[in-house]
C-alpha cells in the first residue's frame, strides 16, 4: 500500500501536463471575460470556485447577456451533469471507508482531466493522489486566467496552439495503455471515438451540444458493453 | 450586464459543486449489481474517447499539425509513455509541424 504522501506526489506529477493545458485553456477565457468587460478580480475569482472550462464559458455569455438566474443555474446544470457520471464512476473506485470529509474536498476538483487521471489510478483510489493533481492543476487554472486578462498577448501563438493538444495528449495516455491487454476495452475506446465522429459529422446530430453528446453517447456505448461484457467482480476491484 | 455579477458567479459555483459531489457523497456504498458496476467500470474509457476525438483535430491552429500531435500521442501511448511524456511529446509535434505553416 502506498502512503498518502506517496500518492499525493505521484498525483502531483500526473497533474503537470494538466496544468500545462489548463493554462493554455483559461488563457483564452481570461481574455474573453476581460473583452465582456470584468474586472481581473472578477475573471480570476470565475475561474477558481469553478474550475470547468465549457461551463465557464457560456457563463460568462449569459452574464454579458444579463440573462436571468434561473437560466444561469439550468445551463450550468445542463453542461456539467457529465460531472455527475464521473462521479458515479469515481464513487465506486474509492475505498468505500473513505471519509465524508475526504469526498467533499475531492469533489471540487473533478473536472475532466483530474478525473481521468483519478480513474487510471492503480488500485482503489487514495483521495490524496486526487489532491496532489488538484494542487498543480488549480494554480495553473487560475494563472491562465490572470494572464489572459492582463495581457492578451503574453503568450505566443505558435505556444498556444502546441498546448492547444496537451490535455487531449493526457486523455490519450489514459486510455490507449489498458487497450493493449484487453481487446473489449481496444474495441471500446475505437468504437466511442468512431461514433463521436460520427455525431460531429452527421448534419442535426451535429448540433448537440459537446456536454450532451457525450452523456448520450457514454450511457450508450457505457451501457451496450455492460450488457455484453460485463465485468467480474475480481476484474473489477483490480482496476 | 443586468443581474449582480457575484451572484452569478454563486450559481455557477453552486450548481457545479453540487453535481460534482452529490454522487461521490451520497454513493459511499460498493454496488453490488453486476451490470451498474460494469457501466461505471466503463464509463471512463467512453467519455475520454468521445472527448478526445474528433475534438483534437481541431485543437491547433492547422488541421495537420494536430493530426501529427494525435499520432504522436497514439503512438506513444501504446509503447507505455507515462502522461506527462505523452502530452508534451503531443505538443512538440504540433510545434515542429506548425514551422512550416
Amino acid at each position: 500500500m502506498k502512503s498518502n504522501s506517496e500518492c499525493w506526489k505521484e498525483g502531483f506529477k500526473d497533474g503537470i501536463p494538466i496544468c500545462l493545458g489548463y493554462i493554455a485553456v483559461s488563457f483564452t477565457f481570461g481574455i474573453m471575460a476581460r473583452n465582456a468587460g470584468l474586472t481581473t478580480f472578477q475573471a480570476v475569482l470565475i475561474s477558481a470556485v469553478n474550475v470547468t472550462s465549457a461551463g465557464q464559458f457560456a457563463g460568462l455569455g449569459l452574464i454579458t447577456a444579463g440573462a436571468a438566474y434561473m437560466e444561469m443555474a439550468v445551463t450550468q446544470f445542463v453542461i456539467n451533469l457529465r460531472y455527475c457520471l464521473m462521479s458515479c464512476s469515481l464513487s465506486q473506485k474509492l475505498e468505500p471507508e473513505t471519509s465524508v470529509a475526504r469526498r467533499l474536498l475531492m469533489s471540487f476538483g473533478i473536472t475532466d482531466e483530474i478525473f481521468g487521471v483519478s480513474a487510471a489510478f492503480e488500485g482503489r483510489l487514495n483521495p490524496f493522489y486526487t489532491y496532489g493533481a488538484i494542487c498543480v492543476a488549480l494554480p495553473g487554472w487560475v494563472l491562465g486566467t490572470f494572464l489572459g486578462v492582463v495581457s492578451g498577448n503574453i503568450l505566443p501563438e505558435r505556444i498556444l496552439s502546441a498546448l492547444g493538444v496537451a490535455l487531449y495528449g493526457m486523455f490519450i495516455a489514459i486510455i490507449i495503455p489498458p487497450t493493449r491487454k484487453s481487446r473489449v476495452l481496444g474495441g471500446l475506446v475505437l468504437a466511442s471515438m468512431a461514433m463521436s465522429f460520427l455525431f460531429a459529422q452527421i448534419p442535426l446530430l451535429n448540433r448537440i451540444s459537446s456536454g450532451f453528446k457525450i452523456i448520450i453517447l457514454t450511457i450508450l456505448i457505457a451501457g451496450v458493453a455492460a450488457l455484453r461484457y460485463p465485468v467480474s467482480e475480481e476484474a473489477a476491484d483490480e482496476r | 450586464m443586468s443581474g449582480n455579477l457575484y451572484i452569478y458567479v454563486l450559481i455557477m459555483a453552486a450548481v457545479t459543486y453540487l453535481i460534482r459531489m452529490l454522487p461521490l457523497t451520497l454513493i459511499r456504498r460498493e454496488i453490488k449489481n453486476v451490470y451498474i458496476r460494469s457501466f461505471l467500470y466503463y464509463v471512463p474509457y467512453v467519455t475520454l474517447a468521445v472527448m478526445t476525438f474528433p475534438a483534437i483535430l481541431s485543437a491547433t491552429k492547422v488541421f495537420w499539425s494536430a493530426l501529427a500531435g494525435f499520432l504522436v500521442a497514439v503512438i506513444l501511448a501504446y509503447r507505455g509513455g507515462s502522461l506527462f511524456k505523452v502530452s508534451i511529446s503531443s505538443c512538440l509535434a504540433v510545434f515542429l509541424v506548425e514551422l512550416f505553416f
